[in-house]
């Protein structure tokens, strides 16, 4: 088989996962010879009018434009793989929703804002289909590098689906709790290897939840702490504002 | 070259963080339109901070940029510290400092190695590179590492810090990490006399503009972290919680990013005006090489930019080692963490790697936010490189289509534009 090609397209986000494909340094020279990047605002000046094997897409969707552009992107790729926390889950951009748009736009351009586009923040999948998805605020380079290579031997690549606390355990941190704070890492997915408790922090969800945190959240911290999954859930929605918002509309079509 | 229509629109300029066109439109050598367009989605940050914890401000801020996270971070952080009243230690301080020198390194190394050799080189981008210069390629991935390395050391990881909070360390470095770095620091001088080999052969496009530059500015050091004054090149400080007394923002229809002005009007900041600001602060080793590359010949061309980016990385990798000396010299101390927040007005100025950056910050008693201002360099770059658009383009216009393109395109890449954190591209549409 041919080496693929691959691009990245950027949308509303601050390409710090595209950056996270660029700081594999070590591997650079590696993902190189997986596949032969052939567009890249970011980082090329080349550019490509040929049907392209993989497209990597950072950034949420939240603008007409945006809108536009992914449907356009979408022609032009056989895979799609959105890649961070606002193009899975439309991370922190879903923040704004609290607010109406029109208010936030007054809130930081004051009236000149009137004109500007913005929509609601969605994900990629929200818009278009998408072949798979790969979380975190930012993306983890080797995670990158284990899905891409799989995907190239064409073989299905797979998310962890369990918190981050089993991680976490694993590496023996003192548990963020007993420290006196709130941590998401029980309702959280794993496949960071509990990076923000490892260095002295707590887990704030940036790789969204498990596929059902009802079930699959570490019954014993959180038994130990007396928390509930849903308490937790709510707690820190920086990253998780847009999930969040569709659970819930999922639980109301449920009633 | 009578009836000329020139018109040139770079859509999503390329080697550049965020998205921005060019516009340019002429006739007969008249310029009609000429302006940098940014179209990067506007994200409303200050809106989506308002109302949110202490706890959670910076790392909803941070997010502004992927480049530079470290920059807002520390930003972010100081203007909490100044809220609450907090001073943190000296180790703390030192500790920061390892992790902020690391992203300068990384990000100065990113801009002249990725996306600005390229222009100098003749190709179109660092991928052709790994085949023609591969020991140029891996001595900028050496140095990026290093620079990341750096980051990770102290809080996690450099795009979006795990573990970097208000008043003191969550978590004491590994000594052997610190020790590790310190060596690799000292090696890195001979990658970096290499790079300064290459720079020193390029040529710059011949440009002059003379302009106000403002930069942060510290008694004992070269002015990057822990700004004690804005300082310009007009002579005057300005105290940090008084920006506003000399930058003035404002929106202008083409761009989703706000421009900003002083009363000289637009002023540059970054790598080359923190250059005639402060240089005098420059560790011997960086104005050595300042010297090599010949800077002060070049205060007033903005290509220049980079040349200074290669100056600052020698002296933040000087830096980054005294700073793991001192710490290496020391039995580190737990400090309890424990922030109690209060209500009131902080302010956090630094420099980011592509130049003046504040977070302003109101908190209520419950130290939640009330009110939020950032001012990112980007943004206020963005009307300095429209004056020198204007000042560039009647001495070119007679040149060819695309060597009038690839010049302002190079002009926008030299000021590293981080339009992510500006919200804004390039178009250039020439009709002579």
């Amino acid at each position: 088989m041919a080496k693929p090609t691959a691009a990245v397209f950027s949308f509303t986000g601050c390409e710090g996962c595209s950056l996270a494909i660029l700081e594999c340094e070590k591997e650079l020279l590696d993902v190189v010879k997986l596949v032969d990047f052939v567009e890249w605002r970011e980082a090329m000046s080349e550019r490509t009018e040929a049907m392209i094997d993989l497209g990597f897409i950072d950034g949420a969707i939240s603008t007409h434009h945006d809108e536009k552009k992914i449907r356009q992107v979408r022609e032009r790729v056989r895979m799609l793989i959105s890649i961070g926390a606002c193009a899975t889950n439309a991370g922190v951009n879903a923040l704004k929703h609290r607010y109406g748009l029109r208010e936030v736009k007054e809130i930081v351009y004051g009236e000149a804002g009137a004109e500007f586009d913005t929509i609601s923040a969605r994900p990629v999948h929200a818009v278009v289909p998408v072949e798979f998805e790969i979380p975190g605020c930012p993306i983890q380079g080797e995670e990158f590098l284990r899905i891409v290579l799989d995907i190239v031997q064409g073989k299905q690549p797979r998310l962890p689906n369990y918190p981050v606390c089993v991680e976490c355990k694993r590496k023996e941190n003192v548990c963020v709790f007993e420290k006196g704070m709130i941590c998401m890492g029980p309702v959280a997915r794993a496949g960071c290897g509990a990076d923000c408790p490892s260095y002295g922090a707590w887990c704030e969800a940036c790789r969204g939840f498990v596929d059902n945190p009802n079930d699959e959240a570490h019954e014993e911290v959180l038994t130990k702490y007396g928390v509930t999954s849903e308490e937790l859930l709510q707690r820190y929605d920086i990253f998780c504002a847009y999930e969040l918002e569709e659970r819930k509309s999922r639980q109301q079509g449920q009633r | 070259m009578a009836d000329r229509k020139l018109s040139i629109f770079v859509e999503e300029i390329c080697r550049v963080e965020g998205h921005g066109n060019i516009v340019l439109n002429a006739s007969n050598g008249k310029i009609e339109e000429l302006w940098l367009e940014i179209t990067e989605s506007p994200r409303f940050f200050e809106a989506m901070m308002l109302g949110r914890r202490w706890d959670e401000a910076t790392h909803i801020s941070c997010r502004i940029c992927g480049i530079c996270s470290i920059a807002h971070t520390t930003t972010s952080v100081r203007a909490i510290e100044d809220a609450f009243g907090i001073e943190p230690s000296e180790q703390t301080l030192a500790l920061r400092k390892i992790a902020y020198y690391g992203e300068m390194i990384q990000s100065h190394v990113l801009h002249f190695y990725y996306l600005a050799a390229p222009d100098f080189l003749g190709v179109p981008s660092v991928f052709p590179l790994v085949q023609s210069h591969p020991e140029e390629v891996k001595r900028a991935l050496r140095l990026k590492r290093l620079g990341n390395d750096l980051c990770k050391a102290i809080v996690g990881r450099h795009i979006h810090p795990c573990a970097y909070l208000p008043k003191c360390m969550p978590k004491l470095p590994d000594p052997k990490a610190l020790e590790d770095m310190h060596r690799r620091c000292v090696a890195a001088r001979e990658d970096l006399a290499a790079a300064v080999d290459l720079f020193a052969t390029v040529k710059l496009p011949d440009f002059q503009r003379e302009g106000e530059a403002l930069a942060s500015w510290h008694p004992d050091e070269y002015g990057m972290y822990e700004c004690q004054a804005i300082k310009s090149t007009q002579g005057d400080l300005t105290e940090r919680r008084d920006y506003r007394q000399k930058i003035h923002e404002y929106v202008v229809p083409h761009s989703h990013a706000k421009h900003a002005e002083t009363e000289q009007g637009a002023y540059m900041v970054g790598a080359l005006a923190r250059y005639r600001c402060n240089k005098e602060q420059l560790h011997p080793a960086a104005l050595a090489v300042a010297d090599r590359l010949q800077l002060d010949s070049y205060l007033f061309n903005p290509y220049a930019i980079t040349l200074a980016q290669v100056v600052e990385t020698v002296h933040s990798v000087e830096e980054a080692i005294r700073y793991l000396e001192w710490t290496l010299g020391r039995e580190l101390e737990w400090e309890d963490w424990g922030v109690k927040p209060r209500a009131g007005r902080g302010v956090g100025v630094d420099e980011a790697p592509r130049g003046l950056l504040i977070h302003d910050y109101t908190f209520d008693d419950d130290g939640k936010l009330t009110a939020v201002n950032c001012i990112i360099p980007t943004n206020q770059n963005l009307n300095n490189i429209e004056r020198d658009f204007h000042a560039l383009v009647p001495q070119i216009i007679d040149r060819p289509d695309a060597e009038i393109q690839l010049l302002l395109e190079m002009l926008v890449r030299a000021y590293d534009p981080c339009i992510s954190c500006a919200t804004h591209l390039l178009r250039v549409e020439i009709k002579r």
